[in-house]
């Protein structure tokens, strides 16, 4: 990969991530009232607001305000939360596992199901097959995913009895080691399914349309009159190319997956950032929203620009637009 | 040929106006256009005769407790004795409202910036293009979950927050079809007019380039309907507005008594979310260009 192109979408990052913190800081002021009150809610004692004033510079001027306000979220200071009366960071980092489970368990899973469902129905034109399994991935790309998550309550877990209803590992159990991660895998599964299921759409229908399109190639139509192998035919010549649209939208499908990972994780109380940031608005806990927010935005920035490294890397011609 | 950012290459559509009513005959012809035009359509007219079609007030206590779907209550009632029924009618409104103003601002602000990018060229496309992709990474959920925690929940702010930040897609398609339209014959011709660049830009370009933006927009509104039912759901909604997302998060509590609760509003989603997925890739297809 030429580091031109690399540095200058790394250089990217800049603007946006300034406009992240400008967007937020001004929601901040713009808030009816007092910045303080805005920020710490309407619970707090006089110390927590000197020391949240202090933490914010709320008592400088706008210009320098922006500038501590700047300092403090790059350097991952999010403030005090009073509700839990901790450093809003030490609350957040210990929801991060949890919700790195499920959504890496369903970015996993969406994009394997995803390019096997695409792979199949690519295959297999007009014919009954197809249209089922494209009805399928059509309807799973518009159904809700709470909608989702509630009708598997219903008939897996509730109905067949096959999966635990809620949480990540069962609440009376003191297994450790191997009998331990099958538990909390027993958990995850439902959940992690669920989550999967819009994206396994997204990426089955993306796979689908450039596969296609692929299979129509001339250097398609070479390898098979070669005499090559159909699976050859279709992994080696098709997939292989119409694997970087794939690629790409990995990066947006992130932010969809994190943002489905809070319904998912409110469906199925999953303990992490999701149902955090749900009990935290219930809460009127600002701190803890905000700092979600920036956390989460940075991350899907920063996977945004790896997505198009990896890219530029899989396409050369990228580099060169 | 110009490419969006998916690599999605958008032929241009032809200067006929005649050519749109040709559109919308061609989508009409195929079956998942057809459906998808359906659906929307049954969304559009239950959303404007709600309170017409539905037999009880969304709020009001009408009827026995949790009862499962019956003749005085077809879908059924919740915990209050609330009619289901009437509150996915209801709730189609609140959704429809929602969709149809974001889509109005999005409208605005995409082909604005779309436009001013594709016809100025230069520094303007430069700045413009860096602020669409800046927009495009912005959580527009979670910004939407920062903007209900500071100013509480609301119709309105929901509808400024999502229009605000659902546009880049939009301007996107917009500045390919600038690029390419700017370039022929019935441009050229008005600009030899004397026509001054605004005029052009709005007269000649923009009616040509809508029915790409259209197919797009049916898209995008699919995914603000599933944004606004997401935060309904996780009890973020306007708490005066009956919505679909509002029905989902009651349902939670009774997931082991009263399966109906959440089978029918998110069903209401499903259908309403497919009608415009639908109806917009018919619309792409038919322009020729591809999802």
């Amino acid at each position: 990969m030429s580091w031109g192109y690399a540095v200058r979408r790394i250089a990217q990052l800049v603007p946006t991530i300034a406009a992240i913190l400008l967007a937020s800081f001004l929601l901040i002021h713009l808030a009816p009232g007092d910045p303080v009150l805005a920020l710490a809610g309407e619970h707090g004692d006089a110390e927590y607001y000197a020391f949240m004033r202090d933490k914010f510079g709320l008592d400088e001027p706008l210009h320098e305000q922006a500038l501590t306000y700047a300092g403090n979220v790059l350097t991952a200071d999010f403030g005090v939360s009073y509700v839990q009366g901790r450093p809003v960071l030490d609350v957040l980092l210990e929801r991060v596992p949890a919700t790195l489970l499920l959504t890496g368990a369903a970015l996993l899973l969406s994009t394997v199901t995803g390019l096997l469902a695409g792979m199949f129905t690519a295959t297999r034109r007009s014919r009954l097959p197809d249209l089922t399994v494209n009805g399928a991935l059509l309807t799973l790309y518009a159904a809700p995913v709470f909608w989702l998550g509630q009708l598997a309550i219903l008939t897996l877990a509730l109905g067949a009895g096959w999966f635990p209803v809620q949480g990540m590992s069962t609440a009376s159990s003191d297994a450790t080691g191997i009998a331990h991660l099958a538990d909390v895998a027993h958990h995850l599964a439902l959940p992690a399914i669920v989550l999967a299921s819009q994206e396994i759409a997204a990426v089955g229908r993306l796979t689908r349309v450039g596969l296609r399109d692929e299979l129509d190639s001339d250097h398609v139509r070479m390898a098979r009159a070669k005499g090559l192998g159909e699976a050859t035919v279709v992994v080696k010549y098709g997939l292989r190319r119409a694997l970087s649209p794939v690629v790409t939208i990995i990066g947006g499908r992130i932010g969809h997956l994190v943002a489905g990972a809070v319904v998912v994780e409110v469906v199925f109380g999953w303990p992490g950032l999701g149902r955090l940031l749900v009990t935290a608005m219930q809460n009127r806990d600002v701190p803890i929203v905000l700092g979600i927010f920036l956390l989460v935005a940075v991350t899907v920035v920063v996977a945004n620009v790896i997505t198009d490294l990896c890219y530029a890397w899989l396409d050369p011609r990228v580099r060169y637009r | 040929m110009s490419a969006t950012a998916d690599g999605v290459p958008f032929e241009p559509a032809g200067p006929e106006g005649r050519q749109r009513i040709g559109v919308l005959r061609r989508v009409l012809t195929t079956p998942s256009g057809l459906l998808g035009a359906a659906l929307t359509g049954a969304l559009v007219v239950v959303a404007v005769f709600a309170p017409a079609l539905a037999p009880y007030d969304p709020f009001g206590i009408d009827g026995p407790v949790l009862h499962p779907p019956s003749a005085a209550h077809p879908l059924g009632t919740d915990a209050l004795g609330r009619d289901l029924y009437s509150g996915v009618l209801y709730g189609t409104r609140t959704s429809l409202v929602v969709a149809g103003t974001v889509g109005v601002l999005v409208l605005l602000i995409g082909s604005l910036v779309g436009a001013v990018s594709g016809y100025a060229g230069r520094w303007a496309d430069d700045v413009l293009m860096r602020l669409t992709e800046a927009f495009q990474v912005l959580p527009r959920f979670f910004l939407a979950i920062v903007v209900i925690a500071f100013f509480g929940p609301g119709v309105d702010r929901l509808v400024l927050v999502l229009g605000f930040t659902s546009w880049p897609m939009l301007a996107r398609v917009v500045r390919a079809e600038v690029l390419s339209l700017k370039e022929r014959e019935f441009v050229a011709a008005a600009q030899a007019h004397g026509a001054s660049n605004a005029r052009v830009v709005v007269r000649e370009i923009l009616p040509n380039a809508l029915p790409a933006a259209i197919a797009l927009l049916g898209l995008i509104l699919a995914q603000v309907i599933l944004i606004e039912a997401s935060l309904g759901f996780l009890g973020l909604g306007d708490p005066n507005a009956m919505s679909w997302g509002y029905l989902a998060n009651e349902a939670q509590r009774f997931l082991r008594v009263a399966w109906w609760l959440p089978l029918f509003p998110g069903l209401a989603i499903l259908l309403a979310v497919l009608g415009l997925n639908l109806l917009g890739d018919a619309i792409t297809d038919v322009l020729g260009g591809r999802r």
